[in-house]
C-alpha cells in the first residue's frame, strides 16, 4: 500500500513504516543531513534534518511519514535554523578546510554551502584534540570529529568490531577508540571496514590516499551536494557520509 | 570571468577602500589581483585608502575596509580596531579571518613552547639563538583569533583564497547596494 503526504507542497509516496527521511530520499528530495545514513538506523543527533510538520518542528529521520502530512523543507526559517547548526558544529571542532584532506568531499562543509554559511559567526572553542597517526593504512583526526556515531554504528552493525564509542557528557563528548591504549592501532580496525569510508567529515582518513583528486574536482566542487545526492539515489549509488 | 559591470547609469563619488593583511599571508590580496582588468572598472568606482597597494600606514576615513588574517599579535588587535573605527563597512575576507585559518593551527599548543622551539631548540639554528625580544615587535597573542571575535565585522568572504571571482562578485553586489550572496563554485572555504 502506498500512501502520500505533502513536501514543500510537492506530494511524496512512502510506504508504510518509513520516515520522512526515507521517503523523501527514495523520491529522489533532498533534505540536509549529517548523521542520518540510508544504510543505518536512524540516529537522530545532528538535528539538521529538522524539517516542520504540521506546524511544529520535528526530525525527518525519526519522524514517520504518515499519509496527509505537510512538511516544510526548504523554508528561509529552517535554512536559517540549519545555518545556526553548522555554524555551532563547525566553531565547537577544528575545521580548517583549507588544509583538510576531505575537503570537497565534506558532507558537514557541503551542507554548510548549501545553506550559505558565510561565517562562523559564534566565537571558536579551539579545543585541543589529538591525531591518531598509530594505524598503518588510517588516520584519525578528531579535530574535525562532529559525533555523527556513524562510524560507531558501521565499525558495531556492519564490521562486527565495536572499534569506535562516544564518550563524556555535553560539551566533553568525544570519539574514543575501543582499545586498552586507546590507539587504533591496537584494535583489529581494517582499511577495509565499512567504518573506514563512512565518516562524513575529515576524521578517519585513509593514508597515502589524500590528494590522489586534487581539490577542485571532488564530489561537491563539481555540483552543489542537494545535486549530488539526489543524483546518486537516481543512480542507485549508496551515498557517502 | 564575469561580464558585469559596476555602470550604475551615474557617476556616485568614488567609495573609499583599505585594505589590510594581518595573520595571514597576502594571498587573498594577491586573489585579489586576479580580477585582473575588472580593476579598472573598479578603479572607476572605488579609490584605495591604507592598502599594499598605496603604501598608507594608517587607515582613514572609509566605505569599506577588507581584512586578510586572523589576530594574532597586539597590533593585529590595534590595525583591527583602527579600521573597524574607520570604516563603515568591514569585511572579514579569505579563512584567516573568518576562522584564524592556518596561523590557528597552534592554537593548542603552549605559546612559550612554540617559541622555544622556533628560536632555540630547532633544527638549523645558530649557536647562541634567542627568541626575539625588542620593543619594536608585537607581542604575540596566546591563541590566533579569527576577526569577528575582536571586533564587529559586517560581511564574510571565506576561501583560502577566495577565488578572484567570488571577490569581484562580492565587491560588484556590495557596491551596488545589495547585501552579497555567493553561489556554487564561489562559496568555499578551501
Amino acid at each position: 500500500m502506498t500512501s502520500s503526504f505533502l513536501l514543500d507542497g510537492e506530494e511524496v509516496p512512502f510506504t508504510p513504516g518509513q520516515t520522512v527521511m526515507q521517503a523523501a530520499s527514495a523520491a529522489g528530495k533532498y533534505i540536509p543531513h549529517l548523521c542520518w545514513h540510508p544504510d543505518f538506523a536512524a540516529h537522530g543527533s545532528c538535528k539538521l534534518c529538522t524539517v516542520k510538520i504540521g506546524g511544529g518542528f520535528a526530525t525527518a529521520c525519526t519522524t514517520r511519514a504518515a499519509a496527509g502530512q505537510d512538511v516544510e523543507n526548504g523554508t528561509e526559517e529552517l535554512t536559517a535554523k540549519r545555518r545556526t547548526l553548522l555554524q555551532l558544529l563547525f566553531v565547537e571542532g577544528n575545521h580548517f578546510c583549507p588544509s583538510c584532506e576531505k575537503s570537497g568531499s565534506c558532507v558537514l562543509q557541503a551542507s554548510a554551502y548549501e545553506v550559505g554559511m558565510l561565517s562562523p559567526h559564534f566565537d571558536h572553542f579551539y579545543p585541543d584534540r589529538a591525531v591518531d597517526a598509530s594505524h598503518p593504512d588510517v588516520l584519525l583526526d578528531f579535530n574535525r570529529c562532529i559525533m555523527c556515531e556513524l562510524c560507531v554504528r558501521a565499525s558495531r552493525e556492519v564490521d562486527g568490531k565495536n572499534v569506535f564509542a562516544l564518550s563524556g557528557r555535553g560539551a566533553k563528548s568525544h570519539l574514543i577508540v575501543n582499545s586498552e591504549s586507546g590507539r587504533l592501532a591496537d584494535t583489529d580496525f581494517a582499511a577495509t571496514d565499512r567504518a573506514a569510508e563512512v565518516c562524513p567529515v575529515g576524521v578517519i582518513l585513509r593514508k597515502r590516499v589524500g590528494f590522489a583528486v586534487p581539490i577542485g574536482q571532488r564530489d561537491y566542487d563539481a555540483r552543489p551536494i542537494s545535486q549530488r545526492v539526489v543524483e546518486k539515489l537516481a543512480d542507485g549509488e549508496q551515498e557517502a557520509g | 570571468m564575469s561580464s558585469e559591470t559596476l555602470d550604475a547609469g551615474m557617476t556616485p563619488r568614488k567609495l573609499k577602500v583599505a585594505t589590510v593583511s594581518l595573520a595571514g599571508c597576502f594571498g587573498c590580496h594577491m586573489s585579489f589581483l586576479d580580477i585582473d582588468e575588472r580593476i579598472l572598472p573598479l578603479l572607476e568606482r572605488v579609490e584605495f585608502d591604507r592598502s599594499p597597494i598605496t603604501d598608507i600606514k594608517h587607515c582613514g576615513p572609509c566605505d569599506i575596509g577588507l581584512i586578510e588574517g586572523g589576530v594574532c599579535n597586539a597590533e593585529n588587535v590595534h590595525v583591527l580596531r583602527e579600521f573597524r573605527a574607520n570604516c563603515k563597512v568591514l569585511i572579514a575576507l579569505g579563512a584567516c579571518a573568518v576562522n584564524g585559518g592556518l596561523p590557528a593551527q597552534r592554537n593548542h599548543l603552549e605559546l612559550a613552547d612554540i617559541l622555544q622551539q622556533v628560536y632555540r631548540t630547532g633544527h638549523g639554528l645558530a649557536e647562541g639563538s634567542q627568541i626575539p625580544n625588542d620593543p619594536e615587535l608585537p607581542l604575540p597573542l596566546n591563541q590566533v583569533h579569527a576577526v569577528h571575535e575582536v571586533v564587529r565585522i559586517d560581511y564574510f568572504l571565506p576561501g583560502c583564497p577566495p577565488s578572484g571571482d567570488a571577490i569581484w562578485a562580492f565587491l560588484t553586489q556590495l557596491i551596488k547596494g545589495r547585501a552579497p550572496t555567493l553561489g556554487h563554485g564561489l562559496l568555499q572555504y578551501d
